[in-house]
């Protein structure tokens, strides 16, 4: 119990004796003059509004080995010129404008404390010299913040504006760092000012070393423009050469580990874009592929489930605003229910007339869709709805060398794959799913086991516009959700199935998955469409060398 | 060889259907023209501007109709991609007029198109080579789609893609060449397509003899394609399509290539409709990828659905039918329009599966009104 209560204040503490030790470092580093004493925000303020240069100097260097979090915001207003001292009562106050007035912040708190005009205010001035005093004691205070994210975003910073007085402020971070990430951009930074500013060639050689291991695009220019700029050098000296030629060496070997991000990113990327074609088109693997029922009606069950999404989603916000976040959870069965019903009406209405006549059933179909597109048109209007991100789908994380993957795209494959393995279920595991399989392959036969076939017929074409109206759900996170979404994927979806197999599900997997991760390898070469243009011609001249898709169901039927 | 060709003027000659669309349309040609032309404006038999630029328009469509309804109402193949090879004879002819613009247009520059030189281009690409000649062009508007529809059928059909599979892939080529047509670099002029024509074998395109010439030529490519698809098939030729359709694999044993009779309707039928693209043009004045939309194909089944698959006048008839339902509705009841061609393609599907022409015979040979003859009718074989 003592042991965990003490160690946040002996992390306090390191943090302290960490700011003394940087700035102390950047004091040997010949910057200020003088001595800087452990003085507060409080007794330091009124030297920073009113004193001279070299006050003010000495009293940031203080505020900097103070180590005290609530300097940073003074010290960057000061920066920006927005620290004023009212001219009556001296009082230090940091001032934004806004509009016409100028809003007034308490310096330790920030909070708004009224509304002065200008004229009442004097503004605290700064020369160059102070300046480059401040930068550097910003950079003291964040590296030596408690805050590990804070640390690394200052050791980012200071990877762009880099000066030779901050290598010995980073060698004593550095040195001190526990945290990895931000160990590492520390790293990286003090690599590429020891690049910039040292004079040994053996420190550049291994700052060349260290910079090769951060596999990023702004350390690959750096050493590029290294290299560019030993080569116009009329006479390079052997060290110079020897910098230039490991310079050259690393950037080699950091465009082959990017290369292989690249590739991974791409893969990724084509699994996203492939668990995408997955959802729209594996409620057509079950009503196409399984029943054979040529729906173009497909794409609007999948918009009925992204405007489902959109009318759950105005409920929450009118009725329970607190519980937002889960409203994607009550779209997707809403979705499953709203586009399975839809799709067993018109199984029953339409469809059940057209077994054995496909070629009709797809205009019957495309019928239906042109009406239930012009419904949802004059129901919602023809422009797009907007259907929000709950917060834990917005975001991104970055995998490395580049590669950021955003979080509703993660949660888009693994729902993809939840979706297919229900299915998967469904389909092997339950008595349906029997009786679904035993009326697709011989009709007459299950009828005299004593399935019903019709009512099987039903079911089993309303699950897969289920499944599709469930796709919606997910697709209108990352799409527009407008009478036409469905049509955006209607081509794609019959492909996918086409390609895979009529009548596998397992092929539909294989088919979305591999048509997503070849157009994402296309597309940084051919461009989007003209990407997307050759996958169309690759999967016609596919058909014709396999005519019956990746993974033909064998059987002895000369034609269908 | 006389026998046999007297014997299928005979054959035509009893096809009342056709005789009486040859009729109509030989009525047209001639009327329409002289009614535009002659009749005053402010007489009732005048016909105005607007009808005669319409009507021809809808007897481009009746063209790229029969196209269609020769491959699927003879030979069994549901092409989803027939609006491609109109759009591509569309373009070929487009492509002869953008050239004979010369420096009227906006930029006048003598050489290359507007869009082109708004895109900066300094020279016409190789695929323009050739346009500015009238015959030329003629020859590409039939040339193009029939050689893609070669190219792509000779694939399918030796491949034995068939039925629902060869439909979808019909709609991924359309659709894969719109994509293509809407990218500016490939050089008929992207979204925008092609448009501002000024003349026609230096024949000014606004003029309304210009017109009403256009008019009288689609009427006579139409009858013209209606007689040489009836000759078709009613041809042997035309007998083996048929069984094609209805047992292909039965045909396939008993020795015919199903794949060249398969291959030489397809083909001919995406050449019939580049020349309905070409005839629709000039009288619209605009041709851009739209016309590739799969929608746009599916549409054109549809006419040939309503009006009666298999019978060639009934392609005509359902195009006509469609196509002025959708001017009258787009007109009127702007919203309404596609609740009624979607009611279109469902009811027709359900109720007509024959169609308009294939139903409406059918209810008269069996004199409804007639008090009911005492023999059962035989069952429909199908």
């Amino acid at each position: 119990m003592e042991l965990q209560a003490a160690s946040p204040i002996a992390k306090k503490t390191s943090r302290y004796v960490l700011a003394v030790w940087l700035f102390c470092a950047a004091i040997f580093g010949a910057l200020i003059p003088g001595t800087a004493t452990a003085q507060t925000l409080e007794e330091l303020l009124p030297v920073l509004a009113a004193g001279s240069y070299g006050e003010k100097s000495e009293a940031i260097s203080a505020l900097a080995t103070g180590g005290d979090s609530r300097a940073i915001p003074v010290l960057q207003a000061l920066l920006d010129g927005k620290l004023y001292a009212r001219k009556e009562g001296d009082e230090v106050i940091i001032v934004e404008p806004r509009g016409d007035v100028l809003v007034l912040r308490d310096p330790f708190t920030l909070s708004e404390i009224g509304q002065a005009a200008k004229v009442d205010l004097d503004r605290a001035r700064v020369n160059n010299r102070v300046r480059g005093v401040i930068r550097t004691a910003l950079g003291v205070l964040q590296l030596s913040s408690e805050d590990a994210s804070v640390r690394l975003q200052s050791a980012e910073a200071l990877f762009r504006t880099r000066s030779a007085e901050m290598i010995p402020v980073l060698e004593a971070a550095l040195a001190q760092e526990e945290d990895a990430k931000a160990r590492k951009e520390i790293a990286r930074s003090l690599a590429a000012s020891n690049l910039d500013f040292a004079t040994d060639p053996g420190v550049r050689i291994a700052a060349v070393l260290e910079l090769e291991t951060h596999i990023d695009r702004e350390v690959r220019a750096l050493l590029a423009a290294l290299v560019a700029d030993i080569n116009a050098e009329e006479a390079p000296d052997p060290a110079a050469i020897a910098l230039g030629a490991q310079a050259a060496l690393s950037i080699i070997e950091i465009d082959q580990r990017l290369a292989g991000w690249a590739a991974l990113g791409n893969i990724l990327q084509g699994i996203s874009l492939g668990s995408v074609l997955l959802l729209a088109a594996i409620g057509l693997a079950i009503t196409f592929g399984v029943m054979g029922v040529i729906n173009m009606a497909h794409g609007e069950m999948v918009m009925l489930g992204a405007y489902a999404t959109f009318m759950v989603q105005a409920l929450f916000r009118a009725y329970a605003p607190e519980w937002f976040d889960w409203s994607l959870l009550v779209a997707i069965p809403v979705a499953f229910i709203v586009a399975g019903g839809i799709g067993i009406g018109i199984e029953r209405g339409i469809i059940r007339f057209l077994y054995g006549r496909p070629l009709e059933t797809l205009l019957a179909t495309w019928g239906l869709s042109l009406i239930l597109r012009q419904a949802t048109r004059s129901l919602f209007g023809p422009s797009n709805r907007e259907v929000a991100n709950p917060s834990w789908m917005s975001g991104a994380v970055e995998i490395g060398g580049g590669v950021v993957v955003t979080y509703n795209r993660i949660w888009i494959a693994v729902f993809a794959l939840m979706v297919f393995a229900m299915l998967i279920f469904i389909q092997r595991r339950t008595k349906f799913g029997l009786q679904m399989r035993a009326v697709t392959q011989n009709r007459a036969m299950a009828r005299g086991m004593g399935i019903r076939s019709g009512r099987i017929d039903a079911l089993t074409f309303g699950l897969g516009s289920g499944v599709a109206g469930m796709g919606g759900v997910a697709l209108s996170q990352i799409d527009n959700v407008s009478p036409n979404l469905g049509q955006n994927y209607i081509v794609d979806s019959f492909l996918v199935v086409v390609f895979g197999g009529v009548g596998n599900l397992w092929g539909t997997l294989v088919g979305a998955l591999s048509v997503g991760v070849f157009s994402k390898f296309l597309e940084p070469y051919a461009g989007a469409v003209l990407g997307k243009i050759f996958v169309l011609i690759a999967i016609i001249i596919f058909i014709q060398w396999r005519p019956r898709g990746l993974f033909a169901l064998r059987g002895r039927a000369v034609e269908q | 060889m006389q026998m046999n060709t007297s014997h299928r003027w005979t054959t035509l000659l009893s096809d009342r259907g056709g005789m009486i669309l040859l009729g109509i349309l030989a009525a047209a040609a001639v009327l329409v023209p002289i009614g535009n032309l002659l009749v005053p404006a402010d007489s009732v038999f005048h016909v105005s501007n607007f009808a005669v630029s319409l009507i021809g328009k809808y007897l481009t469509f009746a063209l790229l109709a029969l196209s269609v309804d020769l491959v699927w109402g003879f030979s069994g193949i549901l092409s989803l991609g027939h609006g491609a090879f109109f759009a591509l004879g569309g373009y070929a002819m487009g492509m002869h007029m953008m050239r004979k613009v010369g420096d009227r247009g906006v930029y006048g520059n003598p050489d290359l198109p507007d869009f082109m030189v708004f895109l900066d281009w300094d020279k016409l690409p190789w695929t323009w080579y050739g346009f500015d000649n009238f015959a030329f062009a003629l020859i590409m508007v039939v040339a193009v789609p029939g050689a893609l529809a070669f190219v792509f059928g000779w694939l399918a059909f030796r491949s034995r893609v068939s039925g629902v599979y060869l439909s979808i892939i019909t709609q991924a080529m359309t659709y894969a060449l719109m994509l293509s047509f809407f990218r500016n670099d490939l050089g008929f002029g992207g979204n925008n397509g092609l448009t501002d024509f000024k003349d026609i074998l230096g024949f000014d395109l606004q003029a309304q003899t210009t017109r009403a010439t256009l008019f009288v030529l689609s009427a006579i490519a139409l009858g013209g394609a209606y007689v040489l698809a009836r000759m078709l098939v009613q041809s042997k030729f035309g007998k083996v399509l048929v069984s094609i359709r209805d047992a292909e694999s039965r045909t396939r044993f008993l020795g015919y290539r199903v794949e060249h009779y398969k291959l030489f309707a397809f083909t001919l039928s995406a050449m019939i409709a580049g020349i309905a693209g070409a005839l629709y043009v000039p009288q619209v004045g605009i041709i851009n990828p739209g016309e590739f939309l799969p929608a746009k194909s599916i549409e054109i089944v549809v006419w040939v659905a309503v009006g009666g698959r298999g019978t060639l006048y009934g392609a005509v008839l359902g195009a006509v039918l469609v196509n002025y339902g959708k001017t009258y509705f787009t007109g009127a009841l702007p919203d309404m329009w596609l609740y009624v061609l979607g009611s279109l393609f469902i009811g027709v599907t359900l109720l007509l599966p024959k169609g308009i022409a294939g139903t409406i015979p059918d209810w008269i040979a069996a004199k409804p009104w007639r008090p009911r003859q005492p023999e059962p009718e035989p069952e429909a074989a199908e």
